[in-house]
């Protein structure tokens, strides 16, 4: 009985000096890596979800502007104008038409995140087939708010 | 003693004490951000070209006002969260990585906190 706890003891602590070289060895052994981006094809699934990521630094970039707006409607009518001579020019026009789609279709990939979330919808087909449906939902959207924007003209 | 490596003994709230915290409410933003957002672009949309006493009436409704602040604010809360996996994902250098997440998570505190200050003095007519 003894000799067997002997014995157990000397496999823990060769476990356990195992393990700390096991760690030491981890850290500094130069592993290969995966193959990166370039060496994939492209592919929906993966370009969808780097656009993800990619929309939503665009969209924090953007931060910045609306808050200008929100200032620029406390400021005064001055301001105010000028702030709509920005986003009305062509070049305020092409960011916000950029940031309107980045919107659209951060928020229509999220809600398929969403659906991940709570496990549905990941065998192959379901992926492709919302994939194409967050482009399509996005690009809607986007032209909806612009045919909006135009039909109203501010008249609200 | 155990055969378990040091990696898979990690417990609890995990290695950075905070659990699914960060994955929790990046989840819970983003629902509340879905109504959010398609009411902000929408009345932005209906809004363009209008006069600036258009958008002043607007924005001193009370229920547009308390919309616009908790828009912001969660924006702002949920574009944090998601920037500090980009900067820990990208940036390898431990003291850039801290400078950075700093950087963002005091930019983003003040813009939302100066975005609020806005939209407050606006409702209620204590603007410039």
């Amino acid at each position: 009985m003894y000799v067997l706890v002997g014995v157990f003891a000397g496999a823990c602590e060769a476990t356990e000096i195992h393990n700390e070289v096991r760690t030491k060895i981890m850290a500094t052994t130069e592993r290969p890596l995966s193959p990166h981006l370039q060496i994939y094809r492209p592919q929906l699934t993966s370009m969808l979800s780097i656009a993800h990521r990619g929309t939503g630094v665009f969209l924090t970039l953007g931060t910045p502007l609306l808050v200008y707006w929100l200032w620029s409607v406390g400021a005064g009518g001055a301001d105010y104008a000028a702030a709509q001579g920005f986003f009305g020019s062509f070049i305020g026009r092409l960011v916000m038409f950029a940031w309107s789609y980045a919107l659209f279709y951060h928020l229509c990939n999220g809600i398929r995140h969403l659906y991940w979330d709570v496990g549905g919808g990941f065998d192959i087909e379901t992926v492709y087939r919302t994939g194409y449906t967050v482009l399509l939902a996005s690009a809607v959207l986007t032209v909806v708010a612009w045919v909006a924007a135009y039909a109203t003209r501010g008249g609200v | 003693m155990s055969l378990r490596t040091p990696l898979g003994v990690v417990r609890g709230l995990g290695s950075a004490k905070e659990g699914v915290n960060h994955w929790w409410w990046q989840r819970i933003t983003a629902i509340a951000l879905i109504p959010l957002a398609l009411w902000f672009v929408f009345s932005v949309a209906a809004l363009a070209g209008a006069e600036h006493a258009i958008v002043l009436l607007w924005m001193q409704s009370p229920v547009v006002a308390a919309l616009l602040i908790l828009f912001v604010s969660v924006v702002f809360y949920h574009a944090q969260l998601g920037m500090q996996v980009v900067i820990e994902d990208y940036v390898h250098t431990e003291w850039l990585k801290h400078a950075c997440l700093l950087a963002l998570k005091f930019t983003a505190v003040f813009l939302a906190v100066v975005a609020v200050v806005i939209i407050l003095q606006v409702a209620l007519g204590t603007g410039p």
